[in-house]
């Protein structure tokens, strides 16, 4: 691409990825939430690696990250539901944080929490998913 | 609002048939997505800016992703001939089609006028969610509160989604590449 492609999404997608954690920890206020805030999280990435080009090695690299977090996020989820258990509620998705007053950016007890780790989650499977594409199509070509 | 809703429903209409018959798959990717961006100005004048928001991001990665994969194969869309056997499918569709049409104007008869909710179950979620959740946004309350088991449902199929990705993908083994 050119240099002025280059240089625009490199101002861009900065505000692209804090956008996705400002819907990210606003989801309990604000439409949006984990699923959408984690799709705007990839799509930063994704511009930035569609305009600056693939470098196989680095790419690889990324790949793996965004794999390891992705199954740490959804483990993180699962222990999440079952931190009711533990707690003493004995309810699976038990809210047993306290809830504070609604409105607020600490309130909704455990829900945030949740947020957040949908958020990585959705982010690193769709990256993961892009990624794939890529470098799977240059392991063809070599 | 009605009148908005069924001029962009049948703008996604003819998108999709056009998405079908397009001798250009290019064309009909773009065409497809059509049917994306109309679907979030119909969840806009629906007030759902939730599903809006979700809709519109998805609906960009996905048509970067398909626009690069038509790039890497062929543009042209293979053609099979219209022979006997294509009567027999011709036939069934519309077969099925009346049917559906049939069950579909036996349904409507029953629903509530246009923008009432008849649904029982909303009202025992929205009265005192806000008190029962904390969750001021209604739809983050329900999602991970009161269907949890759900949102736990999704989150699995995105990763066994990607886990299939990786595994068709894959043609040398991960051992080889490092």
């Amino acid at each position: 691409m050119t240099v002025i492609v280059k240089k625009t999404t490199q101002l861009i997608a900065g505000i692209i990825f804090l956008y996705g954690i400002y819907i990210i920890l606003h989801g309990h206020l604000t439409p949006g939430g984990g699923f959408a805030g984690g799709v705007i999280l990839a799509g930063s990435f994704i511009l930035l690696i569609l305009a600056w080009g693939s470098d196989f090695l680095h790419l690889v690299r990324e790949e793996q990250g965004s794999t390891l977090y992705e199954n740490l996020a959804i483990l993180v989820v699962l222990f999440l539901a079952l931190s009711g258990l533990l707690a003493g509620v004995n309810v699976f998705f038990a809210n047993w944080l306290p809830h504070g007053t609604p409105g607020e950016l600490l309130s909704a007890g455990i829900l945030p929490l949740y947020n957040i780790f949908v958020g990585i989650e959705v982010a690193a499977s769709i990256l993961t998913i892009f990624l794939a594409l890529i470098i799977f199509k240059e392991e063809v070509l070599k | 609002m009605e009148v908005a809703i069924s001029v962009i429903t049948i703008f996604m209409i003819l998108g999709a048939i056009y998405a079908i018959h397009a001798r250009d798959i290019l064309s009909a990717v773009i065409a497809g997505g059509i049917v994306g961006y109309s679907l979030v100005i119909c969840f806009l004048l629906l007030q759902a800016p939730d599903l809006a928001i979700v809709q519109i991001v998805v609906e960009t990665i996905t048509l970067i992703i398909m626009v690069a994969v038509v790039l890497d194969s062929s543009r042209v869309e293979a053609y099979s001939r219209f022979d006997r056997r294509a009567w027999i499918t011709a036939g069934t569709a519309v077969v099925i089609l009346l049917v559906l049409f049939w069950f579909l104007r036996a349904a409507s008869s029953h629903l509530a006028p246009f923008g009432e909710s008849s649904l029982r179950m909303a009202d025992a979620y929205i009265n005192g969610a806000v008190e029962r959740t904390g969750s001021v946004n209604l739809v983050t309350g329900v999602v991970f509160d009161f269907r949890g088991y759900d949102t736990l449902g999704e989150a699995t199929v995105l990763v066994t989604a990607v886990l299939g990705v990786l595994t068709i993908l894959r043609i040398n083994g991960k051992k080889k590449l490092t």
